[in-house]
């Protein structure tokens, strides 16, 4: 699903964890459309910190800026496990770690089988004072909030732009249609990753309105073809399926390509090292990702926890993770901390941008099979990374 | 002479002396104690790991939950056998017998020279200069080479300052050939020369006293002498382009993938380990078929 290597370091580490292969267990529970947490007890009051609190973490989501405090205050020591992927921090929730993590800082692809496998439980929204500044659509996002109930709290996000070179391009492009354009064949560059197919699936929405596409991640069979068709058309055009951020800013620093699907990270550091580009949200919209910190079924120390919660919720600290790892805080009073650490910041990730703007973006869910008409009939993602490969090879 | 009584040391024996003294007298349990921590090693950490992965290559993911379901069944290994998966099969073992062959006619004239015309100290100095990459970091060299192979990157303005006009070859399949080539090229020149290093003298000057050219010499005695050590680089070589998975990621192109990154992306991404499982077992049945091969022209008398 979601891979988050800026640079080859990261990608380093991972590399060997990714050489085994766990013959894992079978995980828990059976598919009912009824999170087997949904019932469970929630704390009224946040309780005496346990003295430890062990997170499954993105790296770059446990800096010492914000865990040092952290740790001196509530006297939680805080072990992180840096995850790879989305996969990754989902199996290490469901095979036996649910009972040694407390939180885990999935997102939004990961969510619903993280909840759907009883892994995470809900948790009383009403203990995190800064949820009440969080932006509305943050608030109870159907990928961590089911039937009223918080599977855990918003963090983090971003959106996935249309990268663009402004020497080949006099005006913004101001659709999706550019990707699959064979005026710029050779020049364009898009992320190696299955969910790409919501992207083309955004695009068909509105360019080929007979399909019905209502949700890019929950497509039946003929619309899901229709996208793998639109990509297969797409393949003799792009140059590089990009897999790290850095090679993407490889490609245009070096006039590679002109145009290609990105992350503002990209856009920011591009413009950092004075290379002529901009992004943009074309007019169909665009896809994005979105995090959540979510807590363990079985979290061994659930005070630390909800106190650790509490702590990356406030303005500071998001405006701090953004500024680290280059995406927008849920809090929206952290765009003044933002501007602090590095001026003009908070717009170069939006972070100011009215309602309109997020209203745009679709964010990140797992595709599956019962997509919410009832008929189970829609692609599942074991689908989705299959036909991504006859796509890119 | 009057026969002499043993006598029993008025010392006690030392602690442990029992278990040294059964050891001594019993020959076997020696080879037992010495062996059994490495033979447990392989049985259990590499024989029975790939015991497992043949057994997760018949079970299959359930596609509304994504669980595993522990049924007997062959659907991994017929979706292996269609289109898409076939052609990167192929794509992949073609590449690897690109980059051994590659490696192979660059490493034999070099090994030649290092074992039979260089001086001592020449010798030790190229021995080192094939030695220095392999200490630096695998990606730190692979991303050199994208600097290398890119637009406007250094081979590019090379050929332009040569009036040779740009060449544009990064992120394709040839970039990935020439990567290939040059990291795994160490794994064939060491093999290569310790075989033509233990060539004989007499053998060379025999041919050429029997009349024979530089040419013929070449290739009736030096090649087939050789070839061995030949045989045993391309082990190296194939085996680890075959299952290589971060050259592709970083260097190819939009059709460049390999057996390995779909493994990589179906245990990373698509979190179907049955079929990375099945995957992972085309390599292996590769490598047995040419390890049987290699077998048959004696390159293991050279490892």
């Amino acid at each position: 699903m979601r891979y988050r290597f800026k640079s080859i370091s990261a990608l380093a580490a991972v590399l060997a964890l990714s050489v085994t292969v766990a013959a894992g267990c079978a995980t828990s529970a059976a598919s009912t459309l009824k999170p087997p947490e949904a019932g469970a007890a929630v704390p009224k009051s946040v309780g005496k910190g346990e003295g430890t609190l062990n997170l499954i973490a993105w790296e770059g989501y446990a800096q010492p800026q914000w865990v040092k405090p952290f740790e001196q205050s509530t006297g939680c020591r805080v072990n992180a496990k840096y995850a790879g992927s989305s996969s990754e921090m989902v199996s290490l929730m469901a095979n036996g770690g649910g009972h040694q993590y407390d939180l885990v800082s999935a997102s939004g692809d990961a969510d619903l089988r993280l909840i759907y496998g009883g892994d995470v439980r809900p948790i009383n929204i009403n203990l995190i004072p800064s949820w009440k500044q969080f932006r509305p659509f943050l608030k109870s996002p159907s990928f961590n909030t089911i039937g009223g109930k918080h599977y855990g709290v918003s963090y983090e996000f971003g959106p996935n732009v249309l990268l663009y070179s402004t020497k080949a391009f006099k005006h913004a492009p101001n659709s999706w249609s550019v990707l699959y354009s064979k005026k710029y064949k050779g020049q364009i560059t898009v992320p190696d990753n299955p969910i790409q197919i919501a992207d083309a699936a955004l695009y068909l929405e509105k360019a080929k309105p007979s399909l019905k596409i209502t949700d890019p991640y929950e497509l039946t069979q003929p619309q899901f073809n229709a996208a793998v068709s639109l990509l297969k058309s797409e393949h003799p055009l792009v140059k590089k399926y990009w897999a790290l951020a850095s090679q993407e800013i490889s490609l245009f620093q070096s006039k590679t390509t002109v145009v290609g699907a990105a992350w503002p990270y990209q856009t920011n550091t591009l413009k950092a090292n004075h290379v002529a580009v901009a992004d943009t949200i074309p007019k169909e919209g665009a896809t994005g990702w979105a995090d959540t910190w979510m807590l363990a079924t079985n979290a061994p120390h659930p005070n630390c926890a909800y106190k650790w919660m509490q702590w990356v919720t406030t303005p500071k600290v998001q405006a701090q993770e953004a500024d680290y790892f280059g995406e927008t805080p849920a809090n929206t009073q952290a765009c003044s901390y933002m501007n602090k650490i590095s001026k003009g910041s908070c717009a170069a990730y939006h972070a100011n941008a009215p309602q309109a703007y997020f209203k745009t973006i679709k964010f990140w869910k797992t595709p599956l099979a019962q997509c919410g008409n009832g008929k189970n009939d829609c692609v599942p993602f074991q689908n989705w990374a299959s036909a991504w490969t006859q796509i890119t090879s | 002479m009057s026969a002499t009584t043993e006598q029993t040391p008025l010392r006690p024996a030392p602690a442990g002396a029992g278990l040294s003294r059964t050891l001594w007298r019993h020959p076997w349990l020696r080879g037992i104690a010495t062996l059994s921590p490495p033979l447990a090693w392989f049985l259990v950490i590499y024989l029975a790991s790939l015991v497992v992965m043949l057994l997760t290559a018949f079970w299959t993911v359930n596609p509304f939950t994504n669980q595993l379901q522990h049924s007997f069944s062959t659907a991994n290994f017929s979706a292996l056998f269609t289109g898409t998966y076939l052609t990167i099969i192929l794509r992949t073992v073609l590449m690897a017998a690109a980059v051994t062959v590659t490696d192979a006619v660059v490493a034999l004239p070099f090994a030649y020279f290092m074992a039979r015309v260089a001086s001592t100290r020449t010798q030790r100095i190229l021995f080192t200069a094939i030695m220095l990459p392999l200490w630096a970091s695998y990606l730190a060299r692979v991303y050199a080479w994208i600097v290398i192979l890119q637009k406007g990157g250094v081979l590019s303005w090379s050929f332009q300052q040569l009036g040779l006009g740009a060449v544009n070859i990064g992120y394709t399949n040839i970039a990935m050939w020439i990567v290939f080539s040059y990291i795994w090229l160490p794994f064939m020149l060491v093999p290569v020369f310790g075989a033509i290093e233990r060539i004989p003298n007499s053998l060379l000057e025999a041919s050429g006293d029997l009349g024979a050219r530089n040419w013929r010499t070449l290739r009736s005695v030096l090649l087939p002498l050789a070839l061995p050590g030949i045989v045993a680089g391309s082990i190296f070589t194939f085996s680890l382009t075959l299952g290589d998975f971060i050259t592709p990621l970083l260097v190819g192109g939009t059709n460049s993938q390999l057996i390995g990154d779909v493994i990589y992306s179906n245990i990373g991404t698509a979190d179907n380990l049955p079929f990375a499982a099945t995957l992972a077992l085309v390599p292996i049945a590769i490598m047995i078929a040419y390890l049987g091969g290699a077998r048959a022209l004696g390159a293991f008398e050279a490892l």
